[in-house]
């Protein structure tokens, strides 16, 4: 199983696409490790700079449908091979959400009132966060505060998360 | 209580129910690409699992970047030109017989009603269009369905989109759907399907319901749907004639999947089509959406015709009616990309290329290209392209490009003007 904690990145801003993700002229790439330079390269949002935004960073926390737009696995590869392996959002699009799992990587979506809540306290703030996924509760640290916060897991992502992906489960039942 | 269509399909496909509302179901089809497929194929060569499903199942296309531009594209469809060979996977479609994915497959037959699909490419939804359920997935589910044959998804929860009223003249389905996506937003039918019923429906060509279905991911939705009806049955005839004894027999049992009249939906959106205007999109999103006239005056430096969206022969038909002895504006490059080979052919038999080049059009092979910036008019920073495709994000067709979506028929008057504009085959008020 992957590693679900580490430090928060914020990217206040909904629709975040997979064009943003990764930029289709990389996906010419045939390995996942290529990819690791590019993540977000051309996120469209005010201030945001990868190179020094995206530093030892392990988590992203984000507002609704991330990950619209194409299919491509290369986004979470992207977050993958830069070491990110748990997004906190709103919601999710249907595709980047599968993918995640697939992957065995952990998208947890909370209420819109919880994620503004943690942009109000935390962002702009050295944060970081552990997902425990025996008692269901994220974790999020940083100076001067901290605060539990419990989010649900489907049984069969839960699932897929400890098979280590959907190609491990398939292979195993069917 | 009565299902709708999707559900009938997947309880038709049911393997298994691990838990909750995950279904995993049967495929009938597999379609792959050049871009997502590779990936998958290494990870099954690495696996030792370098076999397919079934290969008369799996259909498979290099249409994203063909011709090769480098040595990395070359690398990609030598990938998966090896493995259809290994596989002998016989439905593959390499340069000069191939195509955009979504207007390809469904002009060779491989979609019909009921049939539960997957490709790694979000725009699948488009082959909803003949009734089937049809979905974009990552390489991972891809890889999984190439192996295996199965798919998991949530049991569907459907939003029906009512369509009534006429059409009016210059208005077509690519305004119906960016209407639909302005009204509802880009995250509007996440995790449902979009079942698209009513008289404009029905008076619809098979051209126009995958247009229609083409953009259903852009409001999020897993598929876009249509009933079956004669149209469907006269489109697939063809293919379907010796397994039928008659088009009315066809027609029966493609409409048993149609949904009950008591299915139960998740959201109705009802609109009135008789006083729509001609739509175009003017930000990063699909869903900021405007009539043409509000939008009408801005410069464009590329008009790009193509696509899943809207690079089918009905499309080419109409903008060479507004192209016809006039010649676009010096300050536009103008591309037209036929989608496939066979609209390559019919448009040239009909006169239609030659429209496009004394206007001054260039004609590409076809290809999705320029579509999603990679080959064949990739924008550069600050230009702005008037596109017939079903994306305007940031950067998707060049970094610091800009993409209004619009019908061809209004791609074709602002490639003339030179700037956004309503075609003179729109005469409802501006
Ligand atoms: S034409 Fe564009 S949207 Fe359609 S499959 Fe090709 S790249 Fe995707």
């Amino acid at each position: 199983m992957k590693r679900f904690d580490g430090n928060v990145l914020f990217l206040d801003r909904a629709d975040i696409n997979t064009d943003e993700i990764i930029p289709a002229k990389y996906l010419t790439e045939i390995s996942k490790e290529a990819l690791k330079p590019y993540l977000l390269e051309d996120l469209k949002l005010k201030g945001f700079n990868p190179a020094t935004d995206l530093m030892d960073k392990q988590v992203v926390l984000t507002r609704a449908n991330f990950g619209c737009g194409s299919s491509r696995e290369h986004a979470p590869w992207a977050f993958e091979v830069n070491g990110i392996h748990l997004i906190i959002a709103e919601s999710f699009a249907r595709i980047f959400r599968q993918n995640m799992f697939n992957c065995g990587m952990l998208a947890i979506e909370l209420p819109r009132e919880t994620i503004d809540g943690l942009f109000t306290r935390f962002s702009g703030k050295k944060t970081s966060v552990r997902a425990d996924l025996a008692s269901n509760l994220l974790l999020f640290e940083a100076e001067g505060g901290r605060a539990e916060i419990s989010f649900t897991l489907g049984e069969y992502d839960r699932r897929l998360i400890q098979a280590g992906g959907w190609l491990e489960y398939a292979d195993a039942h069917y | 209580m009565g299902k709708t269509i999707a559900e009938k399909i997947f309880d038709a496909h049911q393997v298994d129910n691990p838990a909750g509302d995950i279904h995993v179901i049967r495929l009938d089809a597999v379609f792959c690409h050049e871009i997502t497929t590779p990936v998958a194929i290494n990870d099954l060569l690495l696996r030792g699992k370098d076999r397919v499903f079934d290969p008369a199942k799996i259909k498979a296309v290099i249409d994203h970047v063909t011709p090769a531009k480098d040595s990395k594209t070359a690398a990609q469809g030598k990938i998966l030109r090896d493995w259809a060979r290994r596989n002998q996977i016989k439905d593959f479609f390499d340069i000069g017989r191939n195509g955009v994915c979504h207007a390809l497959f469904p002009e060779k037959g491989f979609v019909r009603p009921g049939y539960t699909v997957i490709m790694g490419d979000s725009h699948t939804c488009t082959h909803g269009a003949f009734g089937a359920f049809a979905a974009g997935v990552g390489t991972t589910d891809l890889e999984v369905g190439i192996l295996k044959g199965v798919c998991a998804f949530q049991y569907p929860r459907s939003m029906k989109i009512e369509l009534s009223g006429n059409l009016p003249a210059g208005v077509y389905a690519k305004d119906v759907i960016l209407a639909v996506i302005g009204r509802i937003g880009v995250n509007g039918a996440t995790n449902r399907v979009m079942e698209f019923v009513g008289p404009v429906v029905t008076a619809m060509s098979m051209e126009a319901r995958m247009t229609l279905c083409n953009m259903a991911v852009e409001a999020g939705a897993t598929c876009g749907i249509c009933y079956p009806d004669m149209t469907t049955v006269e489109y697939l005839w063809p293919f379907i004639q010796t397994e039928y004894q008659s088009k009315d027999a066809a027609l029966t049992a493609f409409q048993a999947w149609n949904s009950d009249p008591d299915a139960v939906y998740d959201g109705v959106v009802q609109m009135d089509v008789s006083t729509l205007s001609p739509m175009v999109t003017y930000g990063y999103k699909p869903d900021q959406v405007k009539p043409v006239a509000a939008m009408a005056g801005t410069p464009v430096d590329q008009v790009y015709i193509g696509s899943c969206t809207n690079g089918r022969i009905e499309d080419l038909r109409v903008a060479a009616v507004v192209l016809k002895d006039k010649k676009i504006k010096d300050s536009v490059r103008g591309i037209v990309s036929p989608a496939t080979p066979d609209i390559y052919k019919q448009a040239l038999a009909e006169g239609i290329l030659q429209v496009f080049m004394e206007a001054g059009f260039c004609v590409t092979n076809p290809t999705c290209g320029a579509c999603l910036g990679m080959s064949n008019g990739v924008l550069a920073d600050g230009e702005v392209c008037a596109a017939t495709t079903n994306r305007n994000f940031n950067g998707r067709m060049g970094k610091g490009g800009m993409v209004h979506l619009m019908s061809p028929a209004t791609a074709a008057a602002s490639a003339l003007a030179g700037h956004i504009t309503n075609s003179p085959l729109y005469h409802g008020k501006e």
